[in-house]
């Protein structure tokens, strides 16, 4: 990977509109970018040199994109993707930030399959991954995982990936134990014997089209049980991708009741609801499944009003023949991470959703939920999205990055063109030869 | 959203609405479903006379891929394909490639490196013909011999005919459909041509572990009461139950589902005196039906099976018929372009 903007050279951002989910929506005089950081902004910027100056125009200047969920399938069989492969499309869907999955193969489990993680990004990621560990041994949900050593390793959490839950006995020790160190739980809620062998939303389309449904019980079960448990042990608990909009009501009464919880919603949930599956689209086999009109507009109040803390590309990319087959199949996932900024975009177009809540959920949303902040301002790490809002993609074979070619729209334009991607202040997209 | 438009009816027709494919009854419009009847009953005749052929499919070759193991539905299909004097090859997958890892797409390029001109297909998931249909090199026609719990539309379709047979119509007729409708694509693609056919009611009788979520969507009006539920019945569809039911936690026992939802003389005698009684087949007698009931006047099941051929031809010759005509018109637009 090399980088444009060695140590010591500065870049310069001239025009555009300032978004930064702190604040309200401001024009960017200048933002100067020096080592690194946001060395100044405004006036100040405006009257300093710089080694390279863009001209943001029109285009939105946000900070970099945090992703609470990404599978970069490194380590793996490389056949899916890897992190060179995963991470520079996740810099050409503008985001900076990324949280690894721990379903990989080997599954992360281990501080030693941690540090192969970030030895790869370290030298193969043009942005930051953040790796999260698995909290059972293989997330198999029998056997503690080395929470304590995961943490040190580098995990910025603990999770049961995209498992479900199969015993509450051993969630409730997973959590006292995580609270013991102070991490952070990310759980996918989703009770598995309720589940069983389902792979799409128990509704009306799986009713005439014969598929073995998975019952929005499955998720509201588990998302009471793991409401409770958090009560319960006090730990903090981060809710992953949810999909149903009585598990929004529930978590919007426990943050009443005060329990530190927090959550996510992948963003084709937003976009997408059960009538994809119609003419048997594997593409659209995702998990939890995509379910009905009111469950998406439920999930989508849930953004507005800020019960859903974060936006999620849950990227799975995935070989073709992963996806080649019928339904029942083929594996669950979308190739998410490039179209989260333009799906999101359309929701604003059609009023669904505002600018600023989308930015917030793409940023200091799940920024929050790490811990750590995303703003625009002097002295800031400088990890940065410029995007034109009014320019317009295809994705297709030759456009898309990942390894996964089954994004969720292609061969349809879409809007939001990302211009540049700093991360540290070096240019992550677009990666420029030599 | 909807994501795309390639839903099984845009598949399954040509530009005309000609059949090219047959892997639902959803998207197909009364006419259609009419033609399919009409032309089966054509066929009927065929095998009345002492030479069983017509010449329609001469020289076409029919893949029976079956990867799921039965034996009257590819026998019915493979004497159906004969008559239409098709040449036919009988492969039974469940046994052979895929259990050795090989993937469905993989098997496919394989058979249709074979030049065939049809494969019909039964498959354990629902939309694996759906499937196999889009990714076929053009003029191949699918046809659905039963996919999961999806669909079963030459069951159906025969299942058809037979009420016509024996009611003329299908103006308000009410029809019950009796057992596990939750796993069974025969139940789907019935109530689906009942509704389309204009029938005047379509009653679903089973307890509530047999039922799909909001099952009333497909057109259906769901009774728990066997005893209410046989009421002014014009025909009475009782499913087969598969022994593993009980494992799953879904019904206690055999000997409980047959007295509430088992169809005896007692329960028959409720329903309109020439009520007709049907089964897709292999009966369980004693689980879901009756021995005196099963082998009674007022039951149609082995007429169901001797139209299930005609059906079958029906619909191969006209999914030919469509492939053929959609190849012509291809040829020509490119004559004159």
């Amino acid at each position: 990977m090399t980088s444009v903007n060695t140590s010591g050279s500065s870049l310069k951002i001239t025009g555009g509109r300032l978004f930064d989910g702190y604040s309200e929506e401001r024009d960017n005089t200048a933002l100067l970018i020096r080592d690194g950081r946001i060395a100044a902004i405004g006036e100040a910027a405006a009257r300093e040199d710089a080694d390279e100056i863009i001209h943001a125009g029109n285009s939105v200047i946000s900070p970099g994109f945090v992703d609470l969920c990404c599978n970069l399938r490194e380590p793996g069989n490389g056949q899916k993707g890897n992190i060179a492969s995963e991470t520079l499309a996740a810099a050409h869907g503008g985001f900076t930030t990324v949280c690894a999955s721990p379903e990989t193969s080997p599954v992360n489990d281990s501080s030693a399959v941690t540090h192969l993680i970030r030895d790869g990004a370290a030298s193969r990621s043009p942005i930051r991954v953040l790796p999260v560990g698995a909290i059972t041994r293989g997330l198999e949900g029998d056997l503690l995982s080395d929470m304590a050593g995961l943490a040190a390793a580098g995990c910025v959490a603990v999770g049961n990936g995209s498992r479900g839950v199969r015993n509450a006995r051993i969630l409730r020790r997973c959590m006292a134990y995580a609270q013991t160190f102070g991490l952070t739980v990310m759980f996918s809620p989703e009770n598995q014997a309720l589940a069983a062998d389902g792979y799409a939303h128990d509704g009306l389309v799986t009713s005439r089209l014969g598929l073995l449904g998975i019952p929005e019980v499955a998720e509201t079960a588990a998302v009471m049980e793991m409401l409770l448990l958090a009560e319960e042990t006090g730990v903090r608990l981060h809710l992953s991708q949810l999909s149903c909009g009585r598990s929004v009501e529930m978590l919007r009464d426990a943050r009443r009741r005060g329990i530190a919880v927090t959550a996510d919603v992948a963003l084709h949930q937003l976009v997408f609801t059960e009538d994809a599956l119609a003419g048997f689209d594997s593409r659209f086999h995702v998990r939890p499944p995509l379910r009905s009109e009111s469950d998406r507009k439920a999930l989508i109040a849930g953004v507005r009003d800020g019960v859903i803390d974060a936006i999620v590309s849950q990227h799975q990319p995935h070989d073709t023949a992963a996806k080649q087959a019928p339904m029942a199949a083929t594996e669950p996932g979308l190739s998410s991470i490039e179209s989260v900024l333009s799906l999101g975009l359309e929701l604003v177009e059609m009023n669904e959703l505002a600018l600023p809540d989308l930015i917030r959920a793409l940023t200091t949303g799940p920024a929050a939920v790490l811990g750590r902040t995303a703003r625009l301002e002097e002295g800031e790490t400088a990890d940065i999205c410029l995007f034109d809002p009014d320019a317009f993609w295809t994705p297709d074979s030759k456009t898309l990055v990942s390894a996964g070619r089954h994004a969720p729209v292609t061969h349809r334009e879409l809007p939001g063109v990302v211009r540049l991607t700093l991360s540290e202040g070096r240019k992550a997209w677009p990666q420029t030869a030599g | 959203m909807t994501a795309n438009d390639s839903s099984p009816h845009h598949l399954q027709l040509t530009r005309d609405g000609q059949l090219r494919h047959f892997l639902t009854l959803d998207g197909l419009n009364r006419a259609l479903l009419t033609d399919i009847l009409d032309t089966a009953d054509s066929f009927i005749e065929v095998g009345e006379r002492t030479i069983k052929k017509v010449p329609l499919l001469r020289g076409r070759t029919v893949v029976n891929l079956f990867f799921e193991s039965s034996t009257r539905t590819r026998s019915t299909f493979e004497l159906a394909a004969k008559r239409l004097s098709a040449d036919v090859l009988n492969l039974d997958i469940s046994t052979s490639a895929t259990s050795k890892g090989e993937s469905l797409s993989d098997t496919l390029l394989n058979l249709e490196a074979m030049a065939s001109d049809m494969f019909v297909v039964r498959h354990s998931q629902s939309g694996a013909p759906h499937f196999i249909a889009e990714s076929v090199t053009p003029g191949v026609a699918i046809i659905n011999a039963g996919d999961g719990r999806h669909a079963h539309p030459t069951q159906a379709m025969l299942d058809m005919l037979t009420i016509r047979q024996k009611k003329g119509q299908f103006e308000g007729l009410k029809v019950a459909i009796v057992g596990d409708v939750l796993h069974s694509r025969v139940a789907r693609s019935q109530i689906r041509a009942l509704n389309e056919l204009g029938a005047g009611e379509v009653r679903i009788i089973a307890p509530g572990t047999l039922l799909p979520k909001d099952v009333e969507s497909l057109g259906c009006k769901v009774e728990y009461d066997m005893t209410r539920g046989m009421k002014d019945l014009d025909v009475v569809i009782m499913l087969r139950l598969q022994k593993e039911r009980m494992e799953g936690a879904l019904l206690p026992s055999e000997r409980e589902f047959y007295r509430l939802y088992g169809l005896n003389q007692q329960k028959l005698a409720l329903a309109h005196p020439d009520c007709i009684v049907m089964h897709p087949g292999p009966i369980n007698r004693g689980v879901e039906i009756e021995s005196a009931v099963a082998d009674g006047p007022q039951s149609v099941i082995l007429n169901q099976v001797t139209n299930g051929i005609a059906i079958r031809m029906a619909v191969m010759s006209m999914a030919m018929g469509g492939q053929v005509a959609e190849r012509q018109q291809k040829l020509s637009e490119r004559g004159q372009a």
